[in-house]
């Protein structure tokens, strides 16, 4: 494997260890180049009430190493049971949000609330130890490791019995358990999919995030994606998520957050979101 | 007929598998730093000149003081040490020199400059203990089967003859190889290590702690290097320079079969040590059983003379890396 791409905006970042600066930091995903023709008129539309929020990252601002601010006051959160949805054209900000809540990049304002906790201060991997589970949007699998190897990994902290998390995961996706013996590299793109979020809950986490997870798939294979992550919701584990595919994902979204330049431009339900006609006339296309 | 087998069977084969063996251990070696560390160490060979000098030195020791394993080569009671001793040396280094360059994110290819520094550094250092000259430490029972033994017993005019240190180096790099993929499959640890090799970002994220992958890293290779080392040096002879030169071929075995793929260096040894020994011996007395009479070759039927063995690495190496820069079982692009 190649080392690491070196992104040039991480370079002054102070260093915390050696391995600080590799994360999925790929700021093609946040190219500030597009939708820059809808700023002025969706200016501060709504600020959600998320001050008590289980998950929540409160007026974050902030970008990569010192470049220019992507998220300017910015604000997404998510309590049990619900799954909660950023959309937004390109280049709004959305996965750079998500990121943001994860830790992975430095917020010069605002902070990061879980479960009543302040972790703005911590590392991606705390924030793991602390109980988020964050899938990738690429690069999510060990595709040379086999499925089971894979889940076996995402418990990696953990020194407890794993056996009844596993048949959960298992439970959840029974694809997988037919395939556990089998490299997660040979899988499709929708099984790679439910691996990637299979791993992620082996930590037995207290939110999930999801980047993009229906990116590259096909409509029918996004379709039972979206199935299995209400079913995943329905456990009772808070859902944040990152979708290029907006319509859908506000169909089944409890929340709705749509960004626009790193903005807070619209915030409801995805009912709300779905039947707003300024949202739909400016973002869904009519 | 059948003597022109057992003729390729005692010049060719036996060797060459032998050959093979201890190559096979040294890809494996070079190809686990790869994966994990992600470079070309150049000090490889010098690692394993390194612990072969620690294993000599308390094999004379203990030769001295009367111990062996009767007709086994007292060196295998001293190679774990050499073990010991390898790995004291890769650790001491990696803390020093290797974690700097880590922190800085250094670049695979001043890593691989590194790696070269460390190597003089190790050259000089083997030098200096144990001197530039050839070194003998094996002894025990020469042969399990000599020639002569066979040729009586079968009644050919060939001999066929497997020497210990021969039959040494088969077994042990079986036991190391098993043991090895054991480790690799079905430990938490082995596991991790083949997560991090795969994809260090979800490694990290997965709570994986690289400065242990690492240190483990480390510490088998200073096991499969000097293992290799000692059943090179008790197969031929130990000279720190030799040490240095097998480097060609065992990164040649390690990117034939694919730099970071563990069966990958394991068959690169096979076919690099095969090759080597097959182009480099004449091959007139096997033809002379097949052929004819009159057909008989005048010449040696030599197609390359011994000095140019390394020749046949650079080429197989050339050759596979333009044809297909991954290597035979997929491994990470050079």
């Amino acid at each position: 494997m190649c080392p690491p791409a070196r992104d040039g905006t991480t370079e002054d970042e102070p260093v915390t260890d050696a391995y600080s600066d590799r994360g999925n930091k790929d700021r093609s995903i946040a190219n500030p180049r597009d939708g820059a023709s809808m700023s002025s008129s969706l200016k501060g539309e709504a600020t959600p009430s998320t001050e008590t929020a289980f998950l929540a990252g409160i007026d974050m601002t902030g970008g990569y190493g010192r470049g220019a601010d992507i998220l300017h006051a910015c604000t997404v959160s998510v309590d049990p049971g619900e799954i909660a949805v950023i959309v937004g054209p390109n280049g709004a900000g959305k996965s750079t949000a998500m990121k943001a809540v994860f830790g992975m990049l430095d917020l010069r304002e605002g902070r990061v609330v879980l479960d009543g906790q302040d972790i703005s201060r911590l590392s991606p991997q705390d924030r793991v130890a602390a109980g988020m589970g964050f899938v990738p949007q690429v690069r999510n699998i060990f595709t040379s490791l086999t499925v089971e190897e894979n889940l076996e990994m995402g418990a990696f902290l953990r020194r407890d019995d794993i056996r009844p998390t596993m048949e959960q995961v298992y439970d959840l996706f029974p694809i997988l358990r037919d395939k556990r013996r089998q490299p997660a590299g040979e899988l499709s793109g929708g099984q790679r999919q439910q691996v990637a979020v299979g791993r992620a809950l082996m930590t037995r986490p207290k939110v999930l995030m999801l980047d993009e997870p229906t990116a590259g798939v096909s409509p029918i294979v996004m379709d039972e994606l979206f199935d299995r992550i209400i079913e995943v919701s329905r456990t009772g584990i808070p859902i944040l998520m990152v979708e290029q595919n907006a319509r859908q994902a506000l169909e089944i979204a409890d929340r709705g957050y749509v960004l626009v330049q790193g903005r807070n431009a619209f915030t409801g339900t995805g009912r709300e979101l779905l039947a707003d006609p300024e949202v739909r006339k400016s973002f869904l296309g009519g | 007929m059948l003597n022109a087998l057992v003729a390729l069977m005692n010049f060719v084969v036996i060797p060459a598998t032998a050959y093979g063996a201890q190559l096979a251990l040294g890809a494996l070696g070079v190809t686990l730093i790869y994966g994990i560390l992600r470079f070309s160490n150049f000090a490889h060979g010098d690692t394993m000149a390194f612990g072969t000098m620690v294993t000599i030195l308390l094999t004379w020791a203990l030769q001295a003081a009367g111990v062996s394993l009767g007709p086994l080569p007292t060196a295998l009671i001293a190679m774990p040490v050499g073990i010991l001793g390898a790995a004291a040396l890769l650790l001491l280094t990696d803390r020093f020199v290797y974690r700097f360059y880590r922190a800085q994110r250094a670049a695979p290819v001043i890593l691989v400059i590194v790696s070269m520094g460390v190597m003089f550094v190790y050259n000089g250092l083997t030098r200096f203990v144990i001197g530039v000259d050839d070194q003998r430490f094996a002894d025990g029972e020469r042969f399990i089967l000599s020639a002569n033994a066979f040729r009586d017993w079968s009644g050919l005019d060939e001999g066929l003859a497997l020497r210990t240190t021969q039959a040494i180096t088969i077994v042990t790099a079986i036991i190391v190889v098993a043991a090895l993929f054991w480790f690799l499959n079905r430990t938490r640890t082995g596991k991790s290590m083949r997560a991090f090799s795969d994809n260090e970002d979800l490694a990290l994220l997965s709570g994986i702690s690289p400065e242990r992958v690492v240190m483990v890293t480390w510490l088998l290779v200073a096991a499969l290097a000097t293992i290799a080392g000692t059943l090179y040096g008790l197969d031929k002879t130990f000279k720190p320079f030799t040490y240095f030169q097998l480097l060609l071929p065992i990164f040649a075995a390690a990117i034939v079969g694919g730099l970071g793929s563990p069966i990958g260096a394991i068959a690169g040894g096979f076919i690099i040590a095969f090759a080597e020994v097959a182009i480099t011996y004449p091959l007139r007395k096997i033809l002379s059983y097949l052929l004819p009479e009159a057909w008989e070759p005048a010449g040696l039927v030599q197609l390359l003379a011994t000095e140019y063995k390394f020749a046949v690495s650079f080429i197989i190496l050339i050759v596979v890396l333009l044809i297909r820069p991954t290597g035979l079982f997929k491994g990470k692009a050079v």
